[in-house]
């Protein structure tokens, strides 16, 4: 028993780790707000064509589902306050059915409004500093970054800072709002890429010149979908003083020669691959030097004013090490579980960063009722500076708890079912919504994401598979990231049936690659078989600690093919 | 066709030419990008002649022509279609100071677009202004109160109040 009892009232921690709005920003999202509801006003009347009102309703974030409306809510870098968590809850009681649905790119989706009711939401979010602009369209989407920005271990800059200025940047652009297709962000501060910067339009990752200054790789043309790209290095050093002027270029060469005569080729990834990494740079490059910089100009004090925002919450001074968390450990052997699958390092002796799994077995990836999102807000002001924050693999992370608090933590998730011990695990799957929801599926994903978490839900054997990715998207748009999986699984429709194709091998890191191709499909049913036999083979190759993806480089695609083609043979039908 | 300039309707004096036409000897019009090197010639210097452009017109070709060009039109083939944004951005760099038009099926929820980015006047099909009055076109312009980007439109940018505010 430690002294930290989870019904002890909230510590007076207010939330002091992200951006605050500005009467600027304040009015921006009001007017945002009023202008979508003259909107759909004008909707409603006929002055608008649902094909005028269209690319509006996307860029507040309305979307035309299979059976409703979707609303995306934007979660800007992932960064959450308590009372920005609360109003989500709030909202999912009040407008929708209870429960929100964090996605890939630290968004929330709400899966049943009404149309008329959605100015009154995006008001409620406004009042705590939120929107829902460009979280769909042709436009710049709401920019993403590591969810472990500020805390981890090998981080050299806090990738928010800059992702909150080109949030501002991008907002309501006037030159580009109309882009041949959607366009991604994704800011790294750090060694390891959690962002997947390299699956991104652009990925921007903060690293130092020689001369110690800070700036920029600038990587273009990742993307997954239907043609899967890995990024590709446009500048190693972008000094950040040229970032705004940089991307004003690469986005300025992209609306006007990008392809707009077929919306699968549209994405920036495609004009690189036809035109060449060579002539890009070099069109870009030339757009750069040709455009009056003057008015890109970083500005010092606004970076600072911004970054400000993102300083450190006051840590107390602990030792490194929790005599606490070691007697806990000791003592219940499920929490030991949690404390060494959930918890990272945290880069301030005597915290840790807790990642809180959305991913039950056999529950739906990413889902949290309004129940679990409230015990994550007081959680989070409880042990945690009220802060949160949302990972791509749609798991909420508590970044700043200390040590000896992650019992109490544990205790106070466990009761509200949220301490699934598996971040990063097999059963951590990352799964699109698919055809239980999703107009453009071609198949389910959330019932295989559950048949698989049924099939390996013991934990002793999850752990001793140890950390594995398996990503399902319903379609070849591919928003369950399948093509970066170390195990990736998409959904088709052939002749009437579902058929599910396996990839092995992607990885969404900076060593990034995408799966490659096992086989035929095979039926739903049959997916956790095929993933268990591969799962197996591995167990029997594996070398010491190695991880899947090292295996499956050792010994080939190849290697891996014969398995499931040999226990076909054997009779087990794949 | 109806004309909007600064949120309100006004009376167009321009006419588009079509190609089989014959060249006037006087008035306001516009020919098509292939006949700008023909008008010009053929024209006296002091006769007011405004071309329209496809949203793919390298604005290089144009920029001979600028001295000459009271008006230049970007079509806009589709609303969603985003080039005229870039390519009246590019015109105005290369220092064309007349009149830029946007021409085309562009909703009244892009005039603060369009004025960002350099447009003067919006040319719109008649059936699109017979649903989108001018209070939509007026309101639309009116809905926001500042911008984020630099160096976009006339007025100062929200970055640039914060910097008034602190010094």
């Amino acid at each position: 028993m430690t002294a930290h009892d989870p019904q002890q009232a909230a510590r007076s921690n207010a939330p002091t780790t992200t951006y605050l709005y500005d009467a600027c920003d304040a009015a921006f999202v009001r007017e945002r707000v009023a202008e979508f509801r003259q909107q759909v006003a004008r909707r409603l009347e006929g002055a608008m064509t649902e094909d005028e009102f269209r690319p509006f309703r996307l860029m507040n974030g309305l979307y035309l589902q299979l059976h409703a409306y979707m609303l995306r809510v934007a979660i800007p870098y992932g960064t959450l306050t308590a009372r920005q968590m609360r109003r989500l809850a709030d909202i999912a009681d009040r407008w929708d059915k209870g429960y929100g649905h964090f996605t890939t790119r630290q968004n929330l989706q709400y899966n049943w409004p009404k149309l008329v009711d959605v100015p009154d939401i995006l008001e409620a979010l406004a009042d705590v500093e939120m929107h829902a602009i460009q979280t769909s369209g042709n436009c710049i989407r709401n920019v993403t970054a590591d969810h472990f920005a500020g805390v981890a271990v090998d981080e050299m800059e806090d990738p928010r800072p800059t992702a909150e200025f080109l949030r501002q940047w991008s907002s309501l652009h006037a030159e580009f709002s109309f882009l041949p297709r959607k366009f991604k962000i994704a800011v790294s501060g750090a060694t390891h890429d959690r962002a997947a910067i390299k699956a991104h339009d652009i990925g921007l990752r903060i690293h130092r010149n020689d001369r110690g200054e800070p700036g920029y790789e600038v990587i273009v043309g990742g993307g997954l979908g239907r043609s899967p790209f890995i990024g590709k290095s446009l500048r190693e050093f972008l000094p950040r003083e040229d970032l705004l002027a940089y991307l004003e270029a690469i986005l300025r060469v992209y609306n006007r020669f990008g392809r707009r005569d077929n919306k699968y080729k549209a994405r920036i990834k495609i004009l690189v691959h036809e035109t060449g990494i060579e002539e890009i740079r070099a069109q870009v490059e030339a757009e750069f030097a040709a455009m009056d910089r003057a008015p890109f100009k970083h500005d010092a004090q606004e970076f600072a004013r911004i970054a400000g925002f993102f300083a450190p919450p006051p840590y107390e001074s602990l030792p490194a090490e929790s005599l606490a968390l070691e007697d806990a450990k000791r003592a219940d052997a499920a929490f030991k579980a949690f404390a060494e699958i959930n918890v990272a390092a945290h880069k301030t002796p005597g915290y840790a960063i807790v990642t809180v799994s959305l991913k039950p077995i056999g529950g739906v990836p990413g889902d949290a009722t309004s129940a679990q999102m409230r015990t994550l807000a007081d959680a989070s002001e409880k042990f945690g500076f009220g802060e949160l924050r949302v990972s791509h693999e749609q798991n909420i992370i508590l970044p700043h708890v200390k040590k000896e608090d992650l019992y109490a933590l544990w205790r106070m998730l466990g009761a509200a079912g949220l301490a699934t011990a598996n971040a990063g695990l097999l059963t951590d799957i990352i799964s699109c919504p698919g055809l239980d929801y999703c107009s453009l599926a071609t198949a389910r994903s959330i019932p295989i994401a559950q048949a698989i978490s049924r099939r390996f839900k013991d934990p002793e054997r999850q752990r001793l598979i140890g950390r594995l990715g398996i990503k399902i998207s319903g379609c070849i748009n591919a928003c369950g990231h399948h093509h970066i999986g170390a195990i990736g699984i998409l959904g088709l429709e052939k002749k009437g049936q579902e058929s599910y194709q396996i990839t092995l091998g992607g990885d969404p890191s900076l060593s990034a690659s995408i799966g490659e191709l096992l086989g035929p499909g095979v039926t739903a049913d049959e997916v956790p078989d095929v993933i268990e036999h591969i799962v197996d083979f591995y167990l029997s190759e594996r070398q010491g600690d190695e991880r899947f993806i090292d295996t499956w480089r050792r010994l080939g695609h190849a290697r891996f093919k014969e398995v499931l083609r040999r226990e076909g043979e054997d009779g087990a039908d794949i | 066709m109806a004309l909007i300039s600064d949120g309100k309707f006004v009376e167009n004096e321009w006419r588009h030419l079509a190609d089989e036409e014959d060249l006037p000897k006087s008035g306001k019009f516009i020919v098509s990008h292939k006949r700008l090197g023909e008008a010009v010639a053929a024209l006296p210097a002091d006769t007011p002649l405004g071309v329209i452009v496809a949203n793919t017109t390298d604005p290089a070709a144009l920029a001979p022509y600028f001295p000459r060009l009271a008006l230049i039109a970007v079509a806009f083939p589709a609303f969603s279609d985003g080039r005229g944004f870039s390519l009246a951005r590019l015109l105005r760099r290369a220092g064309f100071t007349g009149e830029l038009r946007a021409s085309g099926r562009i909703v009244a929820d892009q005039s603060v677009h369009a004025r960002q980015c350099g447009f003067d006047s919006i040319e719109i099909p008649a059936d699109l202004a017979a649903r989108q009055d001018e209070a939509q076109w007026r309101g639309a312009l009116e809905a926001y109160s500042g911008f984020y980007q630099e160096g976009y439109g006339a007025q100062g940018s929200i970055l640039d109040r914060r910097r008034k505010a602190t010094s």
